[in-house]
């Protein structure tokens, strides 16, 4: 009995003597203070130090997008830092290019606060919120895509881009044990804040588009947060030229829609390519954007047309009307939303056609 | 007690016993961590560090604490605790007071906690009976010849990346064959002396 009782004592005093060493330091050594936060030279907040900066703004509302949650593998978090960061860690010098660095560019997942820091991050993201949202209307547009009516319930107003995108969040499910977010662009007028509107593809085993199509109902409550994206329509007098496939339609309509809104007289091209005709869908918006938009043309082209088919439209892919269209390139910008592959050949056509690479704006849907 | 010269151990944990090449121990990081040898070499000096120090507290807890009450069997969990803690504290001390060592050595600390090499170099000081001054010799030539191992694996894997590997052995597969043909060569050294 008594050598039970010793072994207990010899252990518990060694472990409590290092349990009080570790605390003794965490007390003093360990203990930053409260370190001050100031945020594009205009925001300032106080946090407590030691935390990293990716979490503490996130628990001051403050959301950089970051897809791994702080493990410093995705580099999406990258904020300027202008002073107080340290010394630059090995594991981001893969993920910041080398000019990023001299910039000050850092991963936020991976900057940890000790002392008053200086950053920059873009302004927008000030902006970023999360909603709670409910399913007003979800219906089938084409056999594979769904038009969503979400209303905002908790989170506020949305203020957003046209052209912007937001990230909605798939709870676990049946056939999903985690959760997941996806990015889905906003398809409704920034002018409608207390709901959005989304246009989501089915993709074969895809986790969030099978929660959509195959689970969701409407009345029930979903969430996402946003906006995010760089992608968005661009106030000028250029000649719009505008080319989409599939869901790409969605932050186009919001440009659309937005355009129709403020009275916008720009002249505007919208090419807009699919399979069969079954896949067309909101053609009577289309029609509706002819009549009340200044200089709206709306160009859908169908890549197969069944021999019953009763179609007048362009036929095959949706290059060969914009090549007709794109005689001179003067003057125009142009907005293009599909699959990478889409994306990087029309890129490559407007190109050769002669237009600005840096007036072809684009959203590649992965 | 054994009469070894400090010395004579020391090169030997390095070559003939070395802790990678010889016992196998502390492979977890020397495979995930070995692709640069920057990056190694840091975790190397962070493994000599921790090495060095907690085999000499693991010593004086052996000798001094665990002994004199004929506690020995706890010593797999006194290593493991002094081990932890010591990783721990020497990681707020650093961040806080010597940044630029911080920044070399900082992200490895925690790794090295569950590093076997560790425990393992405390546990063969106790079954070989070293004295302090052994134990310390051993320490720091375990680590020497851990970072020695690892720098020369992340040498030979920067080689690796501009030659072809069979698609089935890409990665650790091609790795653990070459770390066995690195074992073989310091096969070569163990007739100059044997401490086990």
């Amino acid at each position: 009995m008594n050598g039970i009782v010793g072994t207990v004592a010899v252990m518990s005093g060694i472990t409590g003597f290092l349990a009080f060493l570790l605390t003794l330091a965490l007390r003093t050594v360990g203990d930053y203070g409260m370190v001050e936060i100031s945020i594009n030279e205009k925001k300032k907040i106080e946090v407590r130090g030691g935390d990293n900066l990716l979490s503490a703004l996130s628990s001051e509302k403050i959301f950089i997008p970051s897809a791994c949650g702080g493990k410093g593998t995705c580099g999406y978090c990258k904020v300027k830092v202008l002073h107080g960061g340290g010394a630059v860690l090995p594991m981001e010098e893969g993920l910041v290019a080398g000019d990023e660095i001299d910039e000050g560019v850092r991963l936020a997942c991976q900057v940890k606060l000790k002392e008053a820091i200086s950053i920059e991050i873009p302004e927008d993201l000030f902006n970023v919120k999360e909603y709670s949202a409910l399913v007003r209307k979800i219906e089938d547009i084409t056999p594979k895509i769904k038009h969503l009516v979400l209303e905002i319930v908790e989170g506020g107003e949305i203020d957003f881009k046209p052209g912007q995108y937001v990230q909605l969040v798939a709870p676990p499910y049946e056939e999903s044990d985690e959760s997941v977010q996806r990015a889905y662009s906003i398809a409704s007028s920034p002018a409608d804040k207390d709901f959005i509107e989304l246009i989501i593809g089915y993709v074969e085993g895809g986790v969030c588009t099978t929660y959509v199509h195959k689970y969701l109902k409407e009345g029930d409550r979903v969430s996402f947060n946003g906006p995010f994206g760089n992608f968005f329509y661009k106030d000028n007098d250029r000649e719009m030229i505008m080319v989409a496939a599939g869901t790409g339609m969605a932050p186009i309509l919001s440009i659309l829609r937005a355009m129709r809104n403020s009275g916008i007289k720009r002249r505007c091209s919208f090419f807009f390519g699919a399979k069969t005709k079954e896949d067309l869908f909101f053609l009577d918006k289309m029609q509706n954007f002819k009549e009340s938009l200044f200089d709206f043309e709306f160009v859908p082209a169908l890549s197969r047309i069944g021999p019953d088919d009763d179609w007048e439209g362009a036929r095959g892919r949706v290059t060969e009307p914009l090549i007709k269209h794109m005689e001179s390139p003067e003057n125009k910008e142009a907005y293009l939303c599909g699959s990478p592959v889409m994306i990087d050949s029309i890129v490559k056509l407007l190109i050769e056609k002669g237009m600005d690479e840096e007036l072809i704006y684009y959203d590649k849907f992965q | 007690m054994n009469g070894l010269n400090p010395f004579v151990l020391f090169a030997a944990s390095i070559f003939t016993s070395n802790m990678i090449l010889a016992n196998f121990l502390g492979m977890c990081s020397f495979i995930a961590v070995s692709k640069d040898i920057k990056t190694s070499l840091g975790l190397g000096q962070a493994v000599t560090f921790v090495l060095t120090f907690t085999t000499v507290i693991n010593y004086l807890l052996y000798r001094h604490v665990l002994v004199p009450m004929n506690l020995e069997y706890l010593r797999y969990i006194v290593f493991i605790i002094s081990i932890a803690a010591f990783v721990q504290l020497v990681e707020m001390i650093v961040e806080r007071h010597l940044p630029i060592l911080h920044h070399a050595l900082g992200i490895f600390l925690p790794l090295i906690t569950v590093n076997c090499a560790i425990l393992g170099v405390s546990l063969f000081m106790v079954i070989r009976k070293y004295s302090l001054i052994q134990s310390v010799a051993f320490g720091f030539g375990s680590g020497v010849g851990w970072t020695m191992a690892i720098v020369a694996l992340a040498g030979l894997k920067k080689r690796l990346n501009e030659s072809r590997v069979p698609k089935g052995l890409k990665g650790a597969g091609i790795t653990l064959i070459i770390t066995g043909l690195m074992a073989l060569g310091f096969m070569g050294f163990s007739g100059m002396v044997q401490i086990s």
